[in-house]
């Protein structure tokens, strides 16, 4: 199967972009935490007189308004026509924040786009389905993230503030890929040449996905009571959100994750003679399948409800991070396709 | 109610809930504080199961429960007793499964972390050499046979037994709440999260068919009451999502199916390898020898193996220009049932065995697991006769399948046996399907196309008479270190190419053969185990979307004696497990009901239309909870 290398090329510039836009994105986020970072007082007072003052944006071009600008790059301070001053509102009627985060979800749902982009060309350009090595896997793995985040997003917009919390282990896995990891593009190996390579690995991209945003709301939620007010913590939402947002993420991902054993199971029967054969990989999804199975019975438990049912989730994310690093390049197993090394 | 089912701060009672035998995974929405649903586990509550429930099932009771034990127990015999069955009911109890789980994740870290027998011993004996202190005590703790290890098969057999004495009680619950009427009205349905109520026109009568309409669908129970005044009003209890429990039990159920199907398997399963050349070259699955290695479930004894014949006729080979395979295939044929009398010559059924898709022949698999070069080399004798021998070798290095492998030669016709094991020759070294060229060899691509051998001649005694095994694949080195064996000749050969040792033997090379690697598998439990897993997966989805839910009515004449025909309807709904998206079907049914303008309070009661993440249900569905008498 021949590789057509302008196509792998614009992949790889797709790709690239993609992380570029995700930092921007992750930058901008960090630059709403650092804006709303005002005494709650202050914050209170602007969202306040924001939320009532009239919808219509003519008060602020007011030629007379302008003299009283206080800031003068205009970056968050502003009177209002009854001449009080206040912190963060723009003369587009908005505070900085919330324009901060908005253009960073923009960017996002943008980098989503050339992520995309990237991994439909890759594909095109191998002519198989683009995740047969460790590079092509992190990289669908971690758009399933973004997708997911995108749609958490669109469900419940007060989660935004997570946003640089998603996208740094996201940037983070990336950029290992795009590294270290990087393989060109070629076709795969004769045992990975089955359509279960499409069912199966996307069933495991998506519910790795699902699991590292459950897995960094629990995080989230387990820093959340240590917020001091006036600091980066007191942006995020309510604990409870947060572990609620956790739980129903990993509802649905954890017959996700079941199913996408099951396939392996049934393609490893077809490709290595037995459907179950405790090979590391195997071991550790079945390690990371029975610590979730864990945090579904702790959420129905006395004293694990919360605290305990969230550190749990963690070890699972860990664990599944485990799975995809250590089994992939550490041990020898039949799952070595990291194609590195 | 006699038990506290929550204590003051709001938090859940640990016994009650640690007691729990399958997990409501939705039941448990984190803390929202003390809210008017909390008001649901009074005497009136509509968690309070219908007055003909009476027995507490042992998976409910709390683990700890002395009391009633000891009222009943003056013997020592009901000591022993009481204290088995707190141990049995400690062992069922939701927190002991919690514990089990983690320890099974715990116990098979070692699988996926240290050497195992199972997938290659070869790395067992390396990490026994490099530690040697600590790797004889892994060996003998089972370290590096973790799956079938007994404290593996300790905390596996716990986690089933807890499992098993759970669902069956749980199992009986649910038959009699599928048959049971949904529970009375709770007297204060303004205490319930989602809750209305509005003054309709019409007669109570009306009313009631016009809810029992908008419930289709719904398990419903509708209870009519006289007052005093001897004017009827009716309540209606309504139920849904009956199927949650059933799915719950159905995963909990097909893990149980599951593990027996995975035991039957290796009790009656069998695998084995093969090494078979090209060029028309059989394999019969008629006995265990005829096997390079096998290995048998517990109750195969290799007398009854499914009868059938391979012949490997060709294997075929792609590889990229950096030597990554693309492609393997053989070409086979294959003999079952009846062409089997026929003998060899019967008919062939041909089939293009390829990674990915096994041969399935008669309840049999046979898979293409590997391929190697097996060098054909010719030795002649001084006397003039000569032994041509194809013997595989094995690959050292999978990238460029640079291969290793002794070839050994018995000299023909010696009389008596002393000379004859002086004369034995071994043709031993490397061989290189591409070869690099010059002095020292290797190989540099994995296909077949310039293929050299380096090979050191070893004459004397090979050992093969001392009773001991010998691998094919390799010399005895205990011959080689005792000087039986000598290395008479080192040469590097093209295909062709012979060389001379000092007696005037020739050993000459004379070509390459390709062979393959098959492996056999047997394992007649494996679609059991498919169904299982299909069953799981359904078992999972159906419990974790369903959502347990009541919707209560109650409909009776306006209090008002001048308003004759109008009646006076409230609402209740409360969500068993997630409360999740409950708010929204809660107001369709009240849009419906009572129309838009209606008094809702949902909003009113401090919870929120969608989130009311109030953990309504604190004891399982039919729990020990207490006969109060409902309305």
């Amino acid at each position: 199967m021949p590789v057509n290398e302008t196509l792998a090329t614009y992949s790889d510039y797709a790709f690239h972009s993609a992380v570029g836009i995700y930092l921007l994105a992750m930058l901008l986020h960090l630059g709403e935490y650092a804006r709303t970072r005002v005494p709650a007082a202050r914050a209170q007072v602007a969202v306040a007189a924001g939320a009532g003052a009239p919808a219509d944006t003519g008060t602020h071009t007011d030629p007379a308004d302008s003299g009283t600008q206080t800031d003068p790059e205009g970056s968050g301070t502003h009177t209002d026509p009854e001449g009080s001053v206040i912190p963060g509102v723009t003369p587009a009627g908005r505070p900085w924040p919330e324009r901060f985060g908005r253009m960073a979800v923009a960017l996002t749902v943008l980098g989503a786009l050339v992520h995309v982009g990237s991994v439909v060309v890759r594909g095109f350009a191998v002519e198989r389905w683009p995740w047969g090595n460790m590079y092509e896997f992190i990289s669908a793995a971690c758009l399933m993230a973004v997708l997911t985040w995108i749609y958490v997003l669109r469900r419940n917009p007060g989660m935004r503030p997570l946003g640089a919390f998603v996208l740094l282990p996201v940037e983070i896995l990336l950029f290992l890929a795009g590294s270290a990891l990087y393989v060109k593009p070629a076709p795969v190996q004769p045992a990975l040449q089955s359509y279960w390579l499409t069912i199966h690995v996307t069933a495991v991209s998506l519910a790795s996905g699902l699991l590292l945003v459950s897995g960094v709301a629990s995080v989230l939620y387990l820093v959340r009571p240590y917020a001091r007010g006036g600091g980066l913590l007191d942006t995020l939402p309510a604990a409870d959100t947060l572990d609620r947002a956790a739980y129903r993420v990993t509802i649905f991902a954890f017959p996700l994750y079941t199913f996408a054993i099951i396939c392996g199971a049934i393609w490893a029967e077809a490709a290595w003679g037995r459907f179950w054969g405790w090979d590391p990989k195997e071991t550790v999804a079945f390690i990371v399948w029975v610590v979730y199975a864990c945090y579904l019975h702790a959420r129905a438990t006395a004293g694990w409800r919360t605290g305990g049912a969230a550190w749990i989730n963690i070890v699972g994310m860990a664990a599944m991070l485990f799975n995809l690093f250590f089994i992939n390049l550490v041990t020898t197993g039949l799952h070595s396709y990291a194609g590195v090394g | 109610m006699t038990k506290a089912i929550r204590d003051a701060a709001g938090k859940p009672d640990p016994e009650q809930a640690g007691s729990v035998g399958i997990p409501e995974p939705g039941q448990a929405e984190p803390g929202v504080p003390k809210s008017p649903t909390q008001g649901a586990e009074n005497p009136d509550s509509p968690t309070t199961d219908p007055p003909e429930r009476d027995t507490p099932t042992p998976t409910r009771t709390p683990t700890r429960t002395p009391e009633p034990v000891r009222r009943a127990s003056p013997g020592r015999l009901a000591t022993g007793v009481s204290y088995l069955r707190n141990t049995w009911r400690g062992l069922v109890s939701m927190r002991t499964a919690l514990v089990l789980l983690f320890l099974l994740a715990l116990a098979s870290l070692p699988g996926a972390l240290l050497p195992q027998r199972s997938l290659n011993p070869a790395k067992i004996t390396e990490y026994r050499r490099q530690h040697p202190v600590i790797g004889p005590v892994l060996d003998r703790l089972g370290f590096f046979d973790v799956f079938a290890s007994p404290w593996f098969a300790a905390i596996y057999l716990l986690l089933f037994v807890s499992l098993i004495g759970c669902l069956g009680p749980r199992t009986l619950e649910y038959a009699k709440a599928c048959r049971a009427r949904p529970v009375a009205t709770p007297r204060n349905l303004f205490r319930l999260p989602h809750h209305a109520s509005a003054v309709l026109e019409g007669p109570p009568e009306d009313v009631l068919v016009s809810v029992r309409g908008q419930l289709r669908g719904w398990r419903t129970d509708v209870r009519e009451q006289t007052g005093a005044d001897g004017r009827t009003s009716y309540t209606v209890s309504a139920e849904k999502g009956y199927l949650r429990e059933a799915g719950n039990l159905v995963f909990h159920l097909a893990l149980v199916g599951l593990l027996i199907g995975f035991a039957a398997g290796k009790l009656f399963g069998y695998d084995g390898q093969v090494i078979v050349l090209t060029g028309g070259n059989q394999f019969c699955n008629s006995g265990i020898l005829g096997y390079d290695s096998f290995n048998a479930g517990n109750l195969v004894d290799g007398t009854s193996l499914t009868s059938f014949c391979v012949k490997v006729n060709s294997f075929d080979a792609k590889y990229l220009a950096n030597g990554q395979p693309e492609q393997y295939r053989s070409d086979i044929g294959y003999q079952a049932g009846a062409d089997l009398d026929a003998g060899p010559d019967g008919p062939w059924h041909p089939y293009l065995l390829k990674v990915n898709s096994p041969l399935r022949i008669a309840g049999d698999r046979v898979y293409l697991l590997g391929h190697g070069y097996a060098p054909t080399f010719t030795v002649t004798f001084p006397d003039g006769s000569a032994r041509t021998q194809t013997i595989q070798w094995r690959p050292a290095d999978q990238a460029t399948m640079l291969s290793e492998g002794a070839t050994k030669f018995d000299r023909p016709g010696l009389p008596d046996e002393a000379s004859r094991r002086r004369g034995q020759i071994a043709v031993t070294g490397l061989l290189a399907p591409t070869s690099s060229g010059g002095k020292v060899i290797t190989s540099v691509y994995p296909g077949l196309l310039h293929p050299e051998v380096a090979v050191d001649v070893l004459r004397g005694d090979l050992g093969l008479d001392d009773g001991r095994g010998q691998s094919i694949f390799e010399v005895s080195q205990a011959q080689l270190a005792s000087g039986a064996l000598q290395r008479v000749a080192r040469q590097n050969l093209l295909p062709g190419q012979r060389l001379r040792l000092d007696d005037g033997t020739t050993v000459r090379f004379d070509g390459v053969t390709q062979w393959v690697d098959l492996q056999i598998s047997h394992d007649p439990a494996q679609a059991f185990v498919l169904v299982f897993a299909v069953l799981i997966l359904l078992g999972l989805g159906t419990s974790l979307t369903i959502k347990r839910r009541r919707f209560w009515a109650r409909i009776r004449p306006a209090d008002h004696p001048g308003e004759p025909g109008r009646t006076v309807v409230e609402l209740g709904g409360l969500a068993r497990t997630d409360q999740a998206g409950y708010g929204e079907e809660f107001a369709r049914l009240r849009g419906a009901l009572l129309g838009a303008g209606c008094a809702s309070g949902a909003g009113d009661a401090g919870v929120s239309e969608d989130d009311a993440g109030v953990d309504t249900e604190r004891v399982p569905p039919g729990g020990t909870r207490d006969r109060g008498g409902s309305a």
